[in-house]
């Protein structure tokens, strides 16, 4: 299905069961430990062995020699596999950092050897006999010394930066004028299921049952590391416990999974550890980024520009910090831009929000100086300058654009005019109090996606598609789709997802997955309710499909008559003409957070958070509502937590586990509110719906460094904020 | 992890007479450290004797007016204890300022006092950490610091003690008992248990390597403001940048330890005689030879503004 229009009035309006807060489909099984995530597939193949990852001991160099003789005869094992038994694998076009292969090692922890033992004991225990001697090369870890050498990454048109007008004299010209810089520090994802694959050959076809967000990609990139024909190789992922961006992209478990599993010749199944996640896979990089905002006397924004830099490995991506500048407010003469350094620390790639979560760390700050710095409301600043077109090219209008709506409703659900512009004027016994605001901004992505539909006899739908749950209640939804288009309830509907064998889907990344994914289950229902109108003898355009039932004029069938002869079968994709580029594609959001600052100890408490989102048609309250107080946690714990901190000397992330490396607990979070506008919109999809999973993570952590330098008087600019940051400045407590 | 091997004592005897006769022999109790350091290779044991069933459970009157606490009493349970909450409530708040509620369930009173550092330098067997392995050299010493000591630290090791407990322990001047083989027993005060680390970080006792705690004595309750602070990054579950037990006492003296600073509980008496001066007055002396590095130098006001919070809240009550 070809979606090249404004959707008009289509079977999903009737919000029969789309729209309604029900409970996940998959939560019984989650809850009662019954839905089997990859290192529990216990039942799927005989024989499995257990694999064992252990990795290089230094950051930048080579291996220089390996000794397993020891390990080899240790109790249990099955085989060893090192990166010296064959030459550096190939990579996707999804991966930076080596996989595996090869003497040279360009990260701490890069995988150098898999261990396979009859039981996981035996094959860590092994694996710690390994020796392994290295050759140590230059090496650069420190963002702040190699910003220097940072490379210019092109704009679009091959330039330095994007320009639009003449920034620099604008900026010059402005009565009013930011210019400062902010750092965002890197960041994992740590999410509750570590990586596992469990993989297994039958002659030359391959099937991995891993934890991954994206089975296309991961299917195609397998293929090319091991050589083998896609059509060789199988990746089943129904349950996933967590990616946030960290499970989009093959990872050495299923690598190594897959080669252990050649070299013992019996299925093998891997789980990173813990220690092991943060240097060994991938990360949110670290930026240092420059705004300066000049306004004129009034207020408006005359000149803004974001300069973002970012360190990766050699050929890795930037941190898009500037994206959301873009696009987010007005004015007539703007420069973004973005440099890279190269830095020898393990792969920087996507964690929820990539680009706009930490560049609106740093910009919805400078919005609420510039604020002060005009002695304007911070609302009232961001609502003076909102744009209702793409500030690049006035003549693309968004699609919906409601932040305005967002602001002024959560300003006044939050009580916000209690808010003292003062800051560090609002105290209770030890604790400074104090308001924060950002807006949130996060791009609504349009990408093909397929799925097939079933109908049997019984009246049962069943949806089929490589798309994938990763917690954020995409069965539920899909179940609710089809339940609407086919007019049965949400019992009627059975949903089996992430099996390559199956059509392939948006996948889950980027928000990108409800709309897009639920849209292509749209497309195949649309043909299933054709064949089941055909089947009946009915004309399609008159057939409804309600109560279980397909009736047309006078007829009525109940379902499950058109397939007596045998099941009916259809599968289609959505597919997007240039809706994207013709009409800018965003959702939007308002975060508004009190913050207690301890006067004493400066310690911070969240004391209450408010999110009022506009992201089109939400699909289901209930999950959308659980995906946006979980960004708002994970915003939570960017401002005030969040932080690999790197030894700059030896290359590597030093608190490698989820006791060094901090996230927020229950105790850190206190009342949340979420609040969907009621709004669609017919430009995303059929489903007039668009992301929220994301949105909820983008501007929290600005709006919570606000509410503390409205608490403290402190502007803190060097996330996250800690309490050594702002201490020798508190005010003396009496 | 290595293999070992394991027996489970029944009595005290039966657990110091196997730890005489099996050299690399450790005991467990609780095991919420031991184990995650046999996962990681940093411990590695070949035996390990279990006394999880010998008894020392009970809590129990002193006929001078203390308590004699078994050390194999929970965590929680002597958090939870009346006794404990009514005359030394900075050993209550400390336990429960500590770990999650299932760590506390598991977690031992003697282990809680021999748990190991924190350092994250330490939890990696691929960084030179003289505790682990000794003289390897120390990565954190001119690495990532924040979390480390600034004072009672060596050229050798920066790590802090991590234990809550410890701190309101020594605030209370408690007493370590163990047995040995032979019979013996020893009394350790509790200022004398942890050892600064100097050139052996990888000494972190007095305890004979023969020696079985078997209990922990309180003196007598003094009465007085208890008070256990602890102040971190995130609001629960998380070790102490900086923790501070204090007694306070009507007539403005009291005493003061310090926690998340030093490679043992922070004490020196003869800085609670500053006390009626004031949180400064006793920070200075407290910390007067403090070495902090550039990324922990924090803790030396935070120490100072957290006895001023103490004290303030004292007054208001």
């Amino acid at each position: 299905m070809k979606f090249d229009r404004a959707a008009g009035q289509n079977p999903i309006d009737q919000l029969h069961v789309v729209g309604h807060p029900l409970d996940r489909i998959d939560g019984r099984f989650k809850t009662t430990g019954t839905a089997p995530y990859a290192y529990e597939r216990h039942d799927v193949v005989p024989h499995q062995a257990y694999g064992y990852i252990i990795g290089s001991a230094v950051a930048k160099g080579r291996v220089t020699r390996m000794d397993v003789a020891r390990a080899k005869a240790a109790p249990g094992v099955l085989a060893i596999v090192t990166t010296l038994d064959m030459p550096a694998l190939k990579n996707g076009p999804r991966n930076t950092a080596k996989l595996f292969g090869g003497p040279e090692i360009s990260h701490y922890h890069q995988a150098t050897a898999i261990v396979v033992a009859e039981t996981f004991e035996q094959a860590r225990a092994a694996a710690v006999q390994i020796e392994t001697d290295y050759g140590h090369d230059e090496s650069q870890f420190d963002l702040k010394q190699a910003q220097h050498g940072a490379r210019s990454v092109p704009a679009a048109d091959g330039s330095r930066a994007d320009r639009v007008g003449d920034f620099e004299k604008a900026f010059s010209a402005s009565a009013t004028r930011l210019d400062e810089t902010y750092t965002t520090p890197d960041q994992t994802h740590a999410m509750m299921e570590p990586h596992a694959t469990l993989a297994a050959w039958e002659g030359e076809k391959l099937t991995l049952w891993t934890s991954n967000q994206m089975i296309a990609w991961n299917r195609r990139d397998i293929a090319t590391t091991l050589g083998l024909s896609e059509d060789n190789v199988r990746v089943d992922s129904p349950y996933i416990g967590g990616g946030f961006g960290g499970k989009l992209f093959l990872r050495s478990d299923a690598v190594l999974a897959a080669l252990g599993a050649k070299a013992a010749g019996r299925p093998v199944k891997v789980a990173l550890t813990r220690p092991f996640i943060m240097n060994n896979t991938t990360h949110r990089s670290a930026t240092i980024q420059r705004i300066r905002i000049g306004t004129d006397r009034d207020g408006r924004i005359m000149a803004i520009a974001h300069e973002s830099t970012s360190g990766n490995l050699p050929h890795g991506r930037p941190e898009a910090a500037i994206d959301q500048t873009k696009l987010l407010y007005a004015g007539p003469n703007r420069l973004t831009a973005m440099r890279l350094a190269v830095l020898d620390l393990p792969e920087g790639n996507a964690m929820r929000a990539p680009g706009e979560a930490s560049g609106l760390m740093a910009l919805e700050i400078a919005m609420d100086e510039m604020a002060e710095r005009l002695r304007m409301d911070p609302v009232r600043f961001r609502i003076l300058n909102d744009t209702q077109v793409d500030p690049e090219k006035p003549g693309r209008p968004f699609s919906q654009r409601h932040l305005v709506e967002c602001l002024e409703h959560g300003a006044e659900k939050f009580g916000w005019s209690h808010r003292k512009a003062r800051p560090a004027s609002v105290r209770e016994g030890e604790w400074l109090i104090g308001m924060g605001v950002a807006a949130g901004f996060r791009n609504n992505l349009l990408t093909k996606s397929a799925a097939r539909v079933r109908l049997d006899s019984q009246g049962i739908v069943t949806v089929e598609t490589d798309m994938t749950d990763i917690g954020t209640g995409t069965y539920t939804i899909l179940a609710q789709t089809a339940a609407e288009m086919m007019g049965v309830s949400i019992d009627q509907v059975r949903v089996i997802l992430g099996d390559s064998d199956f059509p392939v889907s948006a996948g889950s990344g980027g928000q990108w997955g409800a709309n897009n994914s639920a849209a292509g289950v749209y497309a195949a229902c649309v043909k299933l309710r054709e064949s089941v109108a055909e089947k009946m003898g009915l004309p399609p355009a008159e057939a409804q499909f309600s109560g279980g039932n397909i009736h047309a004029g006078n007829s009525i069938f109940p379902l499950g008559q058109a397939a007596h002869e045998g099941e009916l079968v259809a599968e289609d994709a959505i597919e997007y003409a240039d809706v994207d580029k013709r009409y800018q594609q965003s959702t939007f959001a308002s975060h508004f957070v009190e913050v207690g600052v301890n006067g004493f100890t400066g310690e911070v408490r969240i004391r209450r958070m408010l999110a009022v989102c506009s992201a089109g048609r939400i699909l289901n309250p209930k999950t959308a509502r659980n995906q946006v107080i979980g960004a708002m946690t994970m915003g939570a714990g960017a401002a005030l937590m969040e932080e690999l901190a790197v030894d700059t000397g030896r290359g590597f992330f030093v608190n490698h586990d989820l006791a060094g490396y901090e996230v927020p607990v229950h105790a850190d979070i206190p009342h949340q509110e979420a609040i969907f506008l009621d709004e669609v919109d017919p430009l995303s999809s059929p489903m007039k719906a668009k992301g929220v999973g994301e949105l909820g993570l983008c501007g929290v952590a600005a709006a919570i460094a606000n509410a503390v330098y409205n608490a403290t008087a402190v502007r803190i600019r060097d996330y996250p904020v800690t309490l050594d940051k702002h201490l020798a400045h508190l005010p003396r407590m009496s | 992890m290595k293999a070992f091997t394991y027996e489970r004592a029944r009595t005290p005897h039966e657990a110091v007479t196997a730890l005489a006769r099996t050299p690399g022999a450790r005991i467990i109790a609780g095991g919420t450290n031991l184990l995650d350091l046999m996962k990681l290779q940093i411990e590695t044991p070949d035996h390990l004797i279990d006394i999880g069933r010998i008894g020392l459970d009970t809590i129990d009157d002193t006929p001078d007016g203390g308590l004699r606490i078994g050390a194999l009493v929970r965590n929680t349970d002597l958090a939870a204890d009346m006794r404990v909450r009514r005359h030394y409530g900075v050993l209550s708040r400390a336990l429960l300022a500590g770990a999650s509620g299932q760590l506390r369930n598991k977690a031992t009173t003697s282990g809680n006092l021999l748990q190991r550092t924190r350092c994250p330098y330490f939890y990696d067997p691929n960084q030179p950490c003289n505790k682990r392995q000794p003289g390897a050299g120390c990565a954190a010493i001119g690495g990532v610091s924040r979390q480390l000591g600034i004072i009672g630290t060596s050229e050798a090791c920066i790590a802090t003690h991590p234990s809550d407990m410890a701190v309101a322990m020594r605030l209370l001047d408690a007493t370590v008992e163990t047995i040995n083989v032979r019979g013996q027993s020893r009394h350790i005060s509790i200022a004398d248990f942890h050892r600064l680390p100097g050139k052996t970080p990888h000494i972190e006792t007095s305890l004979h390597s023969d020696e079985l705690i078997t209990s922990l004595t309180l003196p007598p309750p003094v009465g007085g403001h208890h008070f256990y602070r602890k102040v971190r990054d995130r609001a629960s579950y998380a070790f102490a940048l900086v923790s501070v037990a204090a007694i306070l006492q009507k007539d403005g003296t009291g005493r003061v330890a310090v926690g998340g600073i030093a490679p043992k509980p922070w004490r020196i008496e003869a800085a609670e005689s500053e006390m009626p001066k004031g949180s400064e007055a006793v920070a200075a002396r407290l910390l007067a030879d403090a070495s902090p590095t550039p990324a922990n130098a924090f803790k030396v006001p935070l120490v100072e503004r957290t006895l001023a919070a103490v004290i303030q809240e004292a007054k208001a009550s």
